[in-house]
């Protein structure tokens, strides 16, 4: 792997007496799409604005391009951002909100009048120069934002939860159009959001935070198939996290059940924590050995049925296309392969941080 | 529906009657004693009387005067409202401690500064104590200045802070991300987005001090003839009620010139006063 654009090192950051960052380590590659990803308060935005150079870490290192920046000025960094609320100048109409940067660096008029017209399309806003910013749309001025920013040419853009105000169709939208900004522009993207959808849909690399702790760093696919703790797995989609035994390689107990699963190196008889997404939950007949329970609530959802069956002490979360009727009674199967086991936190503190939303 | 409409328009009821009783009929007798003699004839003279050398003398001196404190209170006030911005949730202190004068009477204010000024003042007392040349503006136009200053500053500072309060931090924050330092900043982004609190601020403390006529009675020791004095002594001293109202007039006109002026800075209108 080549050297990191952005390196983070031992960020430690306290607001008043909350810990807000603890030791943070983090590295972010060139053209790399990483989202921070966690619930509100869990050092997400501060990360970025550390890196953004508005907020000073109290301890720990920045490097970029291998060169120590933590005292650099925003003003001064070579990385631009996307505010929440777009930020745009609202007594400058839009193609002089985009120039701002520019004009700054005193940039000769033609190049940035090219600038512009460059930018405007790249956002699909062409002709939308001589307005003012209250007389466009949510994800038009959230579009002008982008603009504004990437016409300076930053090697990294810093997004902090852009799409926030947005509603859902527009949110969605705009993934897209995030997604072949990125490709078309080459440069590194850093997002925040606590949004998990936004950030599977979006990421190269997502990491997950809380309580200013990292809890799992990995690419979409890893984060949602291989939760490593209750934490990730509760955060990152709907799942049943249940509490389990390890009776040795390959068998899991749950809710008084053997189940067959992949996992091995648990060891005999330790308690773990059992992750099933509620897609992977089969429901079949009663079985005389298997788990046998009664589904309880039904909603329909679009896409498939939302139920909820009461089996052996705990209330599965079940997504299924094909529909079982409330007070029916079902058998719960699930494929090996789909069973996540997580050891338990070691330590309450670690507990602490896991079951903390 | 129509008695609810009704209802609404009800509520604006006594508002209208105060407007009619107090405001609306008073400038129409103004306007009336200003155009007629005294025995009711129409004449166009109390207006002219402006052009008096005297009058146009006084306007002149009202005009530099109030220009003046407006200038300086919006030096004074605009540092603070940063201030006042930057402390954010922490600053009701000390935006309660700019605002408490205002709780006391007017009057008094400016005659305690009569006696801090004197000659034989407290701060001439604590000066020549001290060995040091005392002060002497009382009875000048300096202390009129002052007086004006010292009344009218926390008109300014709260439509300024008001505004400042509003810019978004992250705004602020964007200019910096794109490559702004402090002054750049503040003269591109700060500056213009307050102009509407800097309008009220001035509006609020211009017309007061151009239409005065208490503090410079008392801090000019009515040796200086402001334009305010001299419409106070028709009134007063002179018993012309038809002079006094026609220089009202051509008063209210130059304030309303100015406000006009001062508008055309304002694009949005949200600072307008009138």
């Amino acid at each position: 792997m080549s050297a990191p654009l952005i390196d983070l090192v031992g960020i430690t950051k306290q607001f008043d007496d909350t810990l807000v960052l603890d030791d943070l380590n983090l590295s972010i590659q060139e053209n790399e799409f990483m989202t921070l990803l966690g619930p509100s308060g869990c050092g997400k935005t501060t990360t970025l604005r550390i890196i953004g150079g508005f907020t000073q870490a109290d301890k720990g290192q920045l490097f970029f391009e291998g060169k120590e920046i933590s005292g650099v000025p925003p003003h001064k960094r070579q990385l631009n951002t996307v505010f929440q609320k777009y930020a745009l100048f609202s007594h400058l109409n839009i193609e002089e909100n985009i120039a701002f940067g520019l004009k700054i660096k005193k940039k000769s008029r033609q190049y940035i009048k090219d600038k512009i017209d460059y930018a405007l399309k790249l956002v699909n806003l062409d002709g939308y120069g001589k307005r003012m910013p209250d007389q466009l749309s949510g994800g038009q001025q959230q579009r002008i934002a982008i603009a504004r920013a990437i016409v300076n040419e930053p090697k990294v853009l810093l997004l902090d939860e852009p799409l926030g105000a947005l509603d859902l169709k527009l949110r969605q939208d705009m993934q897209y159009e995030l997604i072949r900004l990125k490709n078309e522009l080459g440069i590194t993207f850093i997002y925040v959001t606590h949004d998990q959808e936004e950030a599977l849909t979006m990421s190269d690399k997502i990491v997950v935070m809380n309580q200013g702790y990292i809890q799992q760093m990995g690419t979409p696919e890893q984060i949602y198939n291989e939760p490593e703790n209750a934490f990730v797995a509760d955060f990152i989609g709907d799942s049943n996290i249940i509490d389990g035994t390890m009776i040795q390689d390959l068998v899991v107990e749950i809710c008084g059940v053997r189940l067959p699963c992949i996992d091995t190196g648990f060891g005999r008889n330790k308690p773990v924590d059992v992750v099933i997404r509620p897609e992977d939950v089969e429901l079949t007949l009663p079985t005389p050995d298997g788990l046998n329970g009664v589904v309880s609530h039904l909603i329909f959802k679009g896409v498939h049925y939302e139920m909820e069956v009461e089996a052996g002490g705990f209330t599965w979360l079940v997504h299924s296309t094909s529909l079982s009727p409330v007070g029916s009674k079902v058998g719960i199967s699930v494929r090996p392969e789909n069973i996540q086991i997580m050891n338990k936190p070691a330590s309450e503190d670690e507990e602490a941080i896991a079951n903390d939303e | 529906m129509m008695s609810k409409r009704l209802g609404k328009q009800l509520l604006a009821g006594p508002f209208l009657l105060w407007m009619v009783a107090f405001t609306i009929i008073p400038l129409i007798l103004m306007g009336i004693k200003g155009f007629t003699t005294a025995d009711g004839a129409f004449t166009l003279e109390n207006i002219l009387a402006m052009g008096s050398e005297m009058n146009i003398q006084a306007l002149i001196l009202s005009l530099q005067l109030s220009l003046m404190s407006t200038v300086i209170c919006l030096l004074l006030a605009y540092p603070l409202a940063m201030i006042l911005r930057k402390m954010g949730d922490s600053n009701s202190v000390i935006v309660f401690l700019f605002v408490l004068p205002m709780w006391m009477n007017f009057l008094l204010r400016t005659i305690a500064w009569q006696s801090l000024l004197e000659k034989e003042g407290v701060i001439n007392g604590i000066l020549t104590a001290l060995h040091l040349p005392t002060i002497d503006i009382i009875n000048t136009p300096a202390a009129i200045v002052l007086g004006m200053v010292y009344n009218f500053l926390p008109f300014m500072i709260l439509p300024l802070y008001n505004c400042l309060a509003k810019i978004d931090d992250n705004v602020v924050n964007a200019a910096h991300d794109l490559g702004a330092n402090w002054l750049q900043t503040f003269v591109r982004v700060i500056l213009p987005l307050s102009v509407p609190g800097i309008i009220s601020g001035v509006t609020m403390v211009f017309v007061p001090a151009l239409t005065t006529f208490v503090i410079s009675d008392i801090l000019g020791g009515s040796k200086i003839l402001l334009i305010g004095n001299i419409i106070e002594q028709q009134f007063t001293v002179s018993y012309d009620w038809n002079t006094g109202a026609g220089l009202s007039i051509v008063l209210m006109i130059f304030v309303l010139l100015s406000m006009a002026l001062i508008n055309i800075f304002d694009k949005d209108g949200e600072g307008t006063v009138l």
